[in-house]
């Protein structure tokens, strides 16, 4: 079910307005200009008009037939124009989904690595979709819905738009990408709004999930350098199983027990060289008081206290 | 007449003999017929691999080849017909055949030049030629090179790239030798708004061709550097930008498409009123559309661009610009049929294939409106739509005016006549071959089906199987009238100088001209079609 008479989406209606102005007045145009060449052959065929006329010009018809197809392709312009403009305009509260072209296959990022090979997208809600590429050119197209864009590397192209009918529509590239270019395909699904979110949370989690605050700000700061993510030793000691980790350390009044929770790992980046785990030496970390703010410091504790593998 | 003798007079044709002499003429007549053999190959060649193409997509899935060797075939067939057939074409054969006599002059302002660029062209359709069959594969970008992918592409694409690149060159030689012709060896007395109309769309067309044509030139080589030396114009994986590429190759690419058309719509205009026995209709009109065309023809090629992500003012400005330019073809039209309008009017096949170019491009105008229109061309952008639109364009407007020239001229030519009822019946092969192939795409490119795909839904196959039906009957008409022509080149019946009454200057002197077109170089004294004779007959 995916022809041109179904008006998928909330800008099919005006695309198809602008279609039938422009193609009445060709199909009329067209008709006329045939059926006066056809008279002109019988009428005027050299078996029935031995004696040509012998004028050559008109001004006041040159301005008329100037001056009449230029209003009515403005007119067109106008039409096209107006079912276009809305393309742009992309509501503020439209759903966003990363569409990500690739040799030879789409692929749909909802987001926290739910990544989907079709695009489904609730009924009447407004659906933006950020259109990348890791390859070549790529363009996508879904016909019922009136939409095509081109996905270009290096490009952050988008379209929008708003599914008005519930169903399963064809979603091609049209932008030529090699040998399997006609084999790169896909389905816009259109489902009510709780059969989406059912959906969305049926999605297994594929894609890499995006960094936790904190572990983004212990990245920043090279903090892995020296810390390892899976247990190893290198320069300091790992942050595998880190919070509530029990350990001996080495302070100026002596060695002594700590179970490293908020305060200690906070200490431990303000003030590294206060309380040293034993076994590592002393004086290699510089102090992050100023470099890191305590906001940061709270996402950095919660990175430990939650996201890290306890053991 | 001067020479009325039953031996055969000496002409351009005979007057030496030997391919040597055909080799190494830089007589204007004999260059255009090189042309002439030259594309007429090419074209047989690239027309077979569309048939071949549409036979592959009689049915879904993979039928007589693979889908690597179908992305090589539509781009060899698209540089084969567009750099190698339809460029040079019609301004190439009857512009260098014909341009010099219609406006009294022996030769085109530098005939050696004019050799030059026959062999600089040979060159570059050798290259082209050459991109398919040497190692690796056949180039399989289609005729658009569109980067990333030509830069990335493993197949001979630095080959054709060259190809045409060398194309470019021998256009531009064409294009500066008639401007020049034009400017500086008209007959005495043909003062500009004496000349023919067929010269003044050559005219036209000379300066998109020395204008335009550099640019596509500087752009190939630009992805043959990128290519080669990994310098970053385009790709973006080397820090360049892909639409920078789409912008530079269609500101040379959308021209191009005058310089296919433009001499078309020249021709046309000299077989009408030759057919009514009547004026044209607006002369100065005419002549003033050709030079709009050609001048907001350079503003409009954002309109192939309207989905690659550029800005939403360019894309109604472009689209704007695109409607403008349709207004001097609406104005040609106008005044071609109010040309024959009160004539008396003589449906031999030159006005047959002339009138077919009106109605194919009419359709091919007109659909052009929906692509140029922003809503429509969302849709219909890079379906088959655009297939079909510009095959009603370019194979409907220049592909037909150049069959009613060759009609038309064929007498001049060769001194002989072909065979009219076999032309007509040629003719509607072609005319219904070619509406039966394309017109079913324009349907199913409006219900989403791309172009450039090897492999399609089944829902598209009866547009695809009436298309592929339409292609064998468009060939049985080309088999057609090309047989007749080449059979009547050397046995047709003896043509005499004037067989239409045709009043430019081709027509004052002796079929086959001779060698230097003029005894005496004629002296103009009144406009170009001034009939006098048909009211006393």
């Amino acid at each position: 079910m995916n022809t041109l008479f179904n008006e998928g989406s909330n800008l099919a209606g005006a695309v198809d307005r602008a279609f039938i102005f422009i193609f009445t007045i060709a199909i009329l145009f067209t008709v006329a200009i045939t059926a006066l060449m056809i008279y002109i052959l019988i009428h005027f065929s050299r078996k029935r008009n031995k004696h040509p006329q012998q004028f050559s010009g008109n001004t006041k018809l040159e301005i008329i037939w100037t001056v009449i197809p230029l209003i009515i392709v403005l007119a067109m312009f106008y039409f096209g124009w107006v079912g276009f403009a809305p393309m742009r305009q992309v509501p503020a509260d439209a759903m966003q989904v990363k569409v990500i072209g690739r040799m030879w296959r789409w692929e749909f990022d909802y987001g926290n690595g739910k990544i989907s090979n079709e695009l489904v997208v609730p009924y009447q809600r407004n659906v933006k979709l950020n259109l990348v590429s890791v390859d070549v050119n790529h363009s996508l197209f879904i016909p019922a819905f009136r939409v095509k864009e081109d996905v270009i590397p290096g490009y952050n192209n988008f379209l929008w738009f708003r599914p008005v009918m519930k169903g399963t529509f064809d979603i091609y590239c049209t932008e030529y990408c090699g040998l399997a270019h006609s084999g790169m395909l896909a389905k816009a699904i259109v489902l009510d709004s709780l059969d989406f979110k059912k959906w969305l949370a049926d999605l297994k989690v594929t894609g890499n999930l995006p960094d936790h605050p904190g572990l983004a700000i212990i990245k920043a700061n090279a903090c892995l350098t020296c810390h390892s993510l899976d247990g190893s030793k290198i320069i300091g000691p790992s942050f595998k199983g880190l919070y509530g980790r029990k350990s001996t350390v080495v302070t100026d009044a002596g060695e002594k027990e700590i179970e490293t929770t908020d305060d200690y790992i906070k200490r431990s980046i303000t003030d590294p060289n206060a309380e040293i785990v034993k076994g590592f030496n002393k004086g290699l970390m510089q102090s992050y008081k100023d470099k890191i703010s305590a906001e940061d410091l709270d996402k950095i504790v919660d990175y430990f206290k939650t996201a890290v593998e306890k053991k | 007449m001067t020479n009325t003798s039953t031996a055969e007079p000496l002409n351009y044709l005979n007057h030496k003999t030997g391919l040597w002499s055909w080799l190494t003429s830089t007589d204007h007549k004999r260059i255009g017929l090189l042309y002439m053999y030259t594309i007429t190959i090419f074209f047989c060649v690239a027309a077979i691999l569309g048939l071949l193409m549409r036979i592959e997509k009689i049915a879904p899935g993979p039928t007589i080849m693979s889908a690597q060797t179908y992305n090589g075939m539509f781009t060899i067939h698209g540089i084969i017909m567009i750099f190698i057939v339809v460029i040079p074409g019609l301004a190439a054969v009857f512009g260098n055949i014909f341009l010099p006599i219609m406006i009294g002059a022996k030769d085109v302002a530098f005939p050696k030049l004019n050799l030059f660029s026959w062999y600089v062209y040979i060159t570059g359709a050798c290259l082209g030629l050459y991109s398919q069959f040497a190692n690796g594969h056949s180039p399989d970008t289609g005729w658009t090179f569109y980067v990333p992918y030509s830069a990335e592409a493993s197949s001979n694409v630095v080959i054709a790239l060259t190809a045409a690149f060398v194309l470019g060159f021998a256009s531009i030689l064409t294009g500066l030798n008639f401007i020049v012709t034009i400017h500086r060896m008209r007959a005495p007395g043909m003062t500009w708004f004496r000349m023919p109309l067929f010269p003044w769309s050559l005219y036209a067309t000379a300066w998109i061709q020395i204008l335009a044509t550099p640019i596509i030139g500087i752009t190939l080589l630009m992805v043959i550097a990128e290519r080669t030396f990994h310098i970053g114009f385009f790709d973006p994986a080397l820090g360049g930008d892909p639409v920078l590429y789409q912008h530079l190759f269609w500101i040379y690419s959308h021209p191009a498409v005058y310089v296919m058309i433009l001499p078309a719509m020249g021709v046309v205009t000299e077989i009408f009123p030759t057919f009514s026995q009547k004026p044209v209709f607006g002369y100065v009109p005419i002549v003033f559309s050709s030079m709009a065309i050609a001048l907001v023809g350079y503003f409009v090629w954002g309109h192939h661009m309207f989905t690659s992500g550029i800005s939403y003012e360019s894309r109604w400005f472009f689209s704007f610009l695109t409607f403008i330019v349709a207004i001097p073809s609406a104005i040609k039209v106008f005044n071609w049929l109010s040309t024959m309008y009160g004539g008396s009017v003589d449906l031999k096949p030159p006005l047959l294939y002339a009138i077919s170019f009106i109605f194919l491009f009419t359709i091919g105008g007109f659909t052009g409106l929906t692509l140029g229109s922003l809503a429509t061309n969302i849709q219909l952008h890079n379906t088959d739509f655009v297939v079909a639109h510009f095959h009603y364009i370019i194979f409907g407007g220049m592909g037909f005016g150049f069959f009613a020239g060759i009609h038309y001229w064929f007498p001049k030519i060769y001194g002989r006549m072909y065979n009219f009822r076999w032309a007509n019946i040629a003719w509607g092969f072609l005319f219904v071959g070619f509406n039966l192939l394309y017109f079913p795409l324009f349907v199913i490119g409006i219900q989403g089906m791309p172009r450039r795909y090897f492999d399609y839904d089944p829902k598209f196959q009866t547009g695809e199987v009436l298309s592929t039906i339409g292609a064998f009957i468009l060939i049985i008409g080309l088999i057609g009238m090309i047989s007749n022509l080449v059979y009547h080149a050397k046995r047709g019946a003896k043509a005499p100088a004037n067989p239409w009454h045709g009043v430019t200057l081709e027509w004052q002197i002796p079929s086959p001209p001779p060698h230097e077109n003029f005894d005496e170089i004629p002296v103009i004294t009144h406009d170009p079609y001034v009939f006098e004779h048909p009211n006393t007959k």
